[in-house]
């Protein structure tokens, strides 16, 4: 039973499952958190009497945030099937899943960023503020740099998530780790490559966990001394 | 090291030049909240502050003095009224003018409000940034802030690094930092311990004597106004009740809510257990307790063996306590006479001779 794990064959999809599962988180990360950052902003600093006062438009944002974050992921998935295939060309494949793992990670990242930048302590915008500083210098020199430390444990938190979500990709052809183990390890009855699977994806959740807290650490001026 | 860009006022001519800060007749109000009515803040607000001198508010919390304060550099808008700054009458600019202005006026905050991730250094070097100055000069500004404030060797380290006292003269250099006119000063020293006040009070005071920088500082503490204001006001319930100097205050208190203040740092009543034991009839009495009162130029004499050689007195010292305030002695003694009604009424009578406040409290057994 143990060889059959490390055939040739099933180590070669194992790579390739890893490699997708990364391919597909770090894109999705990446431009979920381009759409998610500015909008976790606008929702931090948008209610009555804040910075970019607009309570209409937080409200109206604070929906759409709020449903696409209802929509369970697997029903995300095959509901926006058209979208995905207007803006990936193909709704099967890899790069095609990106599209919906793009579109469950903004909103939660919207949401991680907007909760960080809430963290900060009002008086350092009041401070700011004081000094003559405008609503968009406060976020660039204050809000942001302060909130740091947290943003980048947010930032882990929605990896770890994404990392969770790709795994039901399979369902369009997405390919990636928890693909694999439903394929082969439940579909054919290979529970020695489940194993591995669950493995590799333990060992990977626990890496981008621990670099995330390494990293917030090390920009938290706070608490090291 | 160029931090006297404004001119130092002769200080005979601060009482005519036109005020640094004034506030006339500010109302604020904030709008209803669901389920209450306007809340009203402020009323009734005239104030003025010297160019190069300091004018402490006192009250207690939820008195306005924290509305009051931010109406000077505009975070604040008041209802009604003026608020003018240096000429600039702030309460009427929009808010990019506003935000121009600020910039020469300085702030220091009861926490601090410095950056956790910013070291002191970049700490000061904020509102200069803010400010567009080039880095090459913020480099050259910052270093004599530093100086200033004792913190030279402290300027590569974290908030976290450094003590309360350290953090607020952070603060100082910082609301310095772009030379402004008036320094805010929002219960800077109400984190601090006793000890570390002094020491930012005194760097207050120097930098207002150095800088020429006209300060106001709001304070619920006696002793912080004791220290440093030249002239106090006392705001109670959203209205400003007293407005006098710090020495006719503290020795002549009119209003209640004054007197509590006074009271709290002087410490002028009788002890507890004497007090239960004052009667008001001299019958039967051993003692007469008198309270002699001295402020200013009258401390300086020797009125109390005066007093006993002319009355041929002997006088003993039930309580007392001699003070200095804005660099005035000031004290208050209760004395113990014969409950002799004829000495009583000489004692009193040479008393203010010699310029002293006398009051007989009773007298005990």
């Amino acid at each position: 039973m143990w060889p059959e794990v490390f055939s040739p064959q099933i180590l070669k999809l194992l790579v390739s499952s890893i490699g997708q599962t990364l391919y597909m988180v770090g894109v999705a990360g990446l431009i979920g958190t381009l759409i998610g950052l500015p909008l976790g902003v606008f929702l931090a600093t948008s209610r009555r009497g804040e910075l970019f006062a607009a309570p209409a438009i937080n409200n109206a944002i604070g929906l759409v945030v709020n449903a696409a974050r209802s929509t369970p992921f697997i029903i995300l998935v095959v509901a926006i099937v058209p979208l995905t295939r207007l803006i990936a060309g193909t709704s099967i494949g890899t790069s095609a899943a990106i599209v919906p793992l793009t579109i469950a990670a903004a909103p939660f990242i919207a949401r991680v960023i907007e909760a960080a930048i809430r963290g900060v302590d009002q008086g350092l915008i009041e401070a700011a503020r004081a000094m003559g500083a405008t609503p968009l210098q406060i976020v660039q020199k204050v809000l942001l740099p302060e909130a740091l430390p947290a943003i980048v444990s947010a930032l882990t938190l929605t990896v770890v998530s994404l990392i969770g979500y790709s795994a039901m990709v399979g369902a369009v052809g997405g390919g990636g780790l928890g693909d694999l183990g439903i394929r082969f390890g439940y579909q054919r009855f290979m529970p020695d490559v489940m194993l591995v699977v669950v493995l590799v994806l333990i060992v990977l959740v626990q890496g981008v966990q621990s670099l995330g807290d390494f990293l917030a650490r090390r920009l938290d001026k706070r608490a090291r001394f | 090291m160029n931090l006297h860009l404004h001119p130092i006022p002769a200080p005979t001519a601060a009482d005519n030049a036109p005020p640094l800060i004034a506030l006339r007749d500010v109302e604020k109000t904030y709008p209803a909240r669901s389920g209450g009515g306007a809340v009203s803040a402020l009323e009734a607000i005239t104030l003025e502050v010297p160019k190069g001198s300091i004018l402490g508010v006192i009250g207690r919390s939820g008195a306005g003095k924290s509305t009051l304060i931010r109406l000077v550099n505009g975070l604040e808008r008041p209802s009604r009224g003026q608020v003018v700054v240096d000429g600039v009458e702030i309460s009427a600019l929009p808010e990019h003018a506003l935000r121009e202005q600020r910039r020469s006026i300085g702030m220091i905050f009861q926490h601090f409000n410095l950056l956790a991730r910013r070291t002191a250094y970049d700490n000061i070097a904020l509102p200069l940034e803010i400010a567009g100055v080039p880095s090459s000069e913020i480099k050259s500004r910052i270093t004599p802030l530093l100086e200033l404030v004792g913190l030279a060797d402290k300027a590569r380290r974290y908030p976290a690094e450094l003590s309360g006292g350290q953090k607020q003269r952070v603060g100082i250099a910082r609301a310095l930092a772009t030379n402004p006119k008036v320094l805010l000063s929002d219960e800077a020293t109400s984190a601090l311990d006793p000890e570390t006040t002094e020491q930012i009070l005194a760097l207050l005071r120097r930098i207002n004597a150095e800088l020429s920088l006209t300060v106001l500082l709001i304070t619920h503490e006696m002793s912080v106004i004791k220290s440093v204001a030249d002239r106090v006001a006392v705001i109670d319930g959203g209205r400003i009740v007293e407005e006098r100097t710090t020495f006719d205050l503290f020795t002549r208190p009119q209003h209640a809510t004054t007197r509590n203040f006074v009271a709290s740092i002087t410490g002028t009543d009788l002890p507890a257990h004497l007090a239960g034991k004052l009667a008001s009839d001299p019958a039967g009495a051993s003692q007469a307790l008198v309270r002699l009162t001295f402020t200013g130029g009258d401390a300086a004499q020797p009125f109390l063996s005066v007093l006993t050689r002319q009355l041929n007195l002997d006088l003993g010292i039930i309580q007392a306590k001699v003070d200095h305030i804005a660099g005035q002695p000031y004290g208050t003694l209760i004395v113990g006479v014969p409950a002799v009604p004829t000495q009583v009424a000489a004692l009193s009578e040479a008393a203010q001779k010699l310029g002293l406040d006398v009051e007989v409290l009773g007298y005990v057994a």
